[in-house]
């Protein structure tokens, strides 16, 4: 884990995400992705300031393409917010910290 | 009201960046309104952040990918004391010195500004089109490429990033078209080579695609080629690589542009038709419109910039 930033693989997925106390956000993302690395330090930051309220995961589709796919993720980067183990909202494409945390707000503690 | 800067330089692409460096060690402590993460190349970084290898800039004999690249450059304006905001540019005024330039509601003043907001992809323009982006239809191979992993789909496009984009896709689908609109490509000769020679890309000449087909997601496209006559294409994946646009919508009635939206700047300069607003990159070059050009003119604009403020004490 670095960042407060939890790597997920196909064999950790499910349990993690089910077993989650908090929210979890998890991106889907690859190497030769650019959008995907610019949103990278923004995640750092929200998993740094949210730390306790949400978790924030990542999954690299190269390697796990087969968690990609049961949740139909077309284009990257998909971030995918889970709570109590299915998915709440679904954001698609790099976005700015301000909104990516607008779009989770009602699913986080005031 | 905030003291005025001595330049703001919109936009943080090859050019803007390059502008940033000389103004900073010009000691003009350039503010940079770099633009928002987004994934469709109005983004900080420009255009190159959404490709990988780039083989043609000069300096790396190996390549090197587009958003180290720009990361680089980024490095290199932050060593010598440029600033950045990671927003859009929402409005601006040139028509009073101190230009004002506006991210939201919040308004920054500024002596001198140069432009430098790139371009952003084309559309096809096609019915279904919007809502199938992210569905199938996209503009960023390496953004989507991977959900395509053996799937047929096609590129439209006879660019050198229509081919870079088909190459790149090769990697995962089992077969893409190049939908080619004439009978040739305007790529570079080394980039068409590499398009004949790849064995899972066919190319389609004289056509183009004239109509989208799925419901919630896209199952083929058809093709009307240059005799009228046209037939259906069954792919899964549509990457759309036909050129850009030029980000110049906030400058509309402010400064002069052609009908393209193209920037028009005066000959052999970065001046634009207001004194003391510069503009340099793809916002103002519909010929060249390679990084290294783009560089070449962020660092013309720095300096017309800096002559200019000079002048006026």
């Amino acid at each position: 884990m670095a960042d407060g930033i939890v790597t997920l693989t196909s064999s950790t997925f499910d349990e993690t995400v089910n077993s989650s106390s908090t929210p979890i956000l998890v991106d889907f993302w690859a190497e030769w992705c650019g959008p995907c690395k610019m949103i990278a330090p923004i995640l750092a930051e929200i998993a740094g300031e949210k730390s306790g309220n949400l978790t924030v995961a990542k999954l690299n589709v190269d390697d796990h393409g087969d968690i990609a796919g049961r949740f139909n993720v077309m284009s990257i980067p998909t971030m995918l917010l889970f709570k109590d183990g299915e998915v709440v909202k679904q954001m698609v494409g790099a976005m700015p910290k301000a909104r990516l945390l607008e779009e989770i707000s009602e699913f986080l503690p005031a | 009201m905030s003291e005025a800067r001595n330049t703001i330089i919109i936009g943080s692409g090859p050019a803007g960046l390059t502008a940033a460096i000389y103004t900073a060690r010009a000691s003009l402590a350039p503010l940079v309104i770099e633009g928002e993460p987004s994934s469709t190349s109005d983004q900080p970084g420009g255009q190159l952040m959404l490709t990988t290898e780039v083989e043609n800039f000069p300096g790396w004999p190996e390549g090197i990918q587009g958003p180290e690249l720009m990361m680089k450059f980024r490095e290199q304006a932050t060593r010598f004391g440029a600033e950045f905001i990671t927003e859009k540019v929402t409005k601006v005024d040139f028509s009073q010195r101190p230009f004002t330039v506006w991210v939201r509601d919040k308004a920054y003043k500024t002596d001198s500004v140069i432009v430098a907001t790139g371009a952003q992809s084309l559309m096809l323009d096609l019915p279904r089109e919007t809502d199938l982006i992210g569905h199938g239809v996209s503009t960023c191979a390496t953004c989507d490429g991977f959900f395509f992993r053996g799937q047929e789909i096609a590129v439209v496009g006879g660019g050198d990033s229509a081919i870079e984009e088909a190459t790149f896709l090769t990697k995962f689908a089992s077969k893409v078209h190049l939908i080619v609109r004439r009978d040739a490509l305007r790529a570079s000769r080394i980039m068409q080579q590499r398009a004949f020679d790849n064995e899972k890309i066919e190319i389609v000449w004289n056509s183009q695609v004239t109509a989208l087909h799925g419901d919630s997601s896209l199952s083929g496209v058809t093709l009307t080629s240059t005799d009228g006559s046209t037939r259906e294409l069954p792919v899964t994946g549509l990457f759309i690589a036909i050129g850009h646009k030029p980000n110049t919508g906030i400058f509309s009635g402010v400064l002069n542009m052609e009908d393209s939206g193209y920037l028009m700047t005066r000959a052999g300069s970065t001046y634009t038709d207001v004194e003391g607003v510069f503009a340099c990159g793809d916002v103002q070059d519909h010929t060249y419109r390679q990084a290294i050009t783009a560089a070449g003119s962020g660092c013309m604009a720095a300096i017309d910039c800096e002559r200019w403020l000079e002048s006026q004490h």
